[in-house]
């Protein structure tokens, strides 16, 4: 089987370790890390502790944080010289998801403050 | 078998060349070529889905006079759907490591329970739907009822068609073995279940925590 092969260039994204314990280590970890995220996540959401303004950006912070820990546990994304394909190809996935989602965002806004004749038509919650 | 005498077989190379560089050491193996080609549709899945997003954020405040976030999510169930969707994903990873080793009692145990957590969340969701669209809060009732039926809805069909995948696999390995071609299948579809758990990760933070803060 190739994937034994110890000089392999590239690694296919999701492909399990050689060694079972460092797998099974990474899952774990893992789920540990995910689970944490998660909970940090829904109490943040909840407490009052926190300055109100700030908690949206921090519960953004946190999915990219539980993304990032999905990415390297459970995908085995790592920077190391065999995932370079898989990194890149990332990269590209992550700039065009930000592209498109803060792009639509900003000029969505920007149009419903800007374009609008009367407050009236501006009211979104007036419209379809 | 080596990476050359494979390639040489599926006649990616005009064989029998000695490794001298990268320049010429060809195609990689299809255990690369095809994860790494699902990899990239997984990508571009996550691009669809940052459309929908997009869209979800610019609409959500359209609620037409209609119910409005606060009104119509529930975080407790959205926290033990976000939990089976984690634990599920998790569940994957251990399928996959039995998967490696041919084990197939617990590979087919393994992906069943993935499968199964993973009707628990569509069973969640679903009923979600259902009681939303049964106080009213269907569709067609307002532009953000529609972006967040359509973000999230697009989701829960792709989790389905997971469950679909799970069940074609776990009776391909039981009726062919651990094969290579069958086992790179299997590779695809925990990617593809990853990626499920990273979308709904976006999905719970940024429409039902944020759209439910006080």
């Amino acid at each position: 089987m190739t994937e034994h092969d110890p000089e392999r260039l590239n690694v296919a994204p999701g492909t399990p370790h050689d060694s079972m314990l460092s797998e099974t280590i990474s899952y774990v970890v893992g789920l540990s890390l995910a689970l944490l995220l998660t909970g940090v996540s829904f109490w943040v959401a909840s407490t009052s502790v926190l300055w109100g303004p700030g908690v949206a950006v921090g519960l953004v912070v946190l999915a990219i944080a539980q993304m990032g820990v999905h990415l390297v546990f459970f995908l085995h994304i790592t920077s190391g010289p065999d995932n370079t394909n898989n990194v890149l190809a990332l990269a590209f996935g992550v700039l065009i998801v930000f592209l498109v989602m803060i792009g639509t965002i900003w000029i969505m806004a920007h149009m419903n403050t800007n374009m609008g004749v009367s407050p009236e038509l501006m009211n979104l919650q007036a419209q379809h | 078998m080596s990476t050359h005498a494979e390639a040489a077989i599926v006649g990616l190379t005009h064989g029998g060349s000695e490794d001298t560089g990268l320049g010429q050491r060809g195609p990689a193996s299809k255990s690369i070529v095809v994860p790494y080609g699902f990899w990239l549709f997984v990508l571009s899945d996550m691009v669809l889905f940052s459309a929908l997003f997009a869209t979800y954020a610019s609409l959500v405040h359209a609620t037409d006079g209609g119910p409005i976030t606060n009104q119509v999510f529930h975080r407790d169930l959205v926290a033990v759907e976000t939990i089976a969707l984690l634990v599920s994903s998790f569940v994957c990873g251990l399928a996959m490591i039995t998967a490696k080793r041919a084990n197939m009692f617990w590979t087919q145990v393994w992906l069943l329970v993935t499968a199964l957590l993973g009707l628990v969340f569509l069973y969640i969701e679903i009923s979600e739907f259902a009681g939303m669209i049964a106080i009213g809060a269907a569709p067609q009732r307002s532009a953000f009822l529609s972006a967040f039926f359509t973000l999230v809805g697009c989701h829960g069909l792709h989790v389905t068609c997971g469950l679909l995948w799970i069940g074609t696999m776990m009776a391909q390995i039981w009726a062919k073995g651990f094969q290579p071609h069958i086992v790179r299948r299997l590779l695809c579809l925990s990617v593809f279940w990853h990626a499920l758990d990273i979308i709904w990760v976006a999905i719970f933070t940024i429409v039902y925590l944020i759209g439910t803060l006080p």
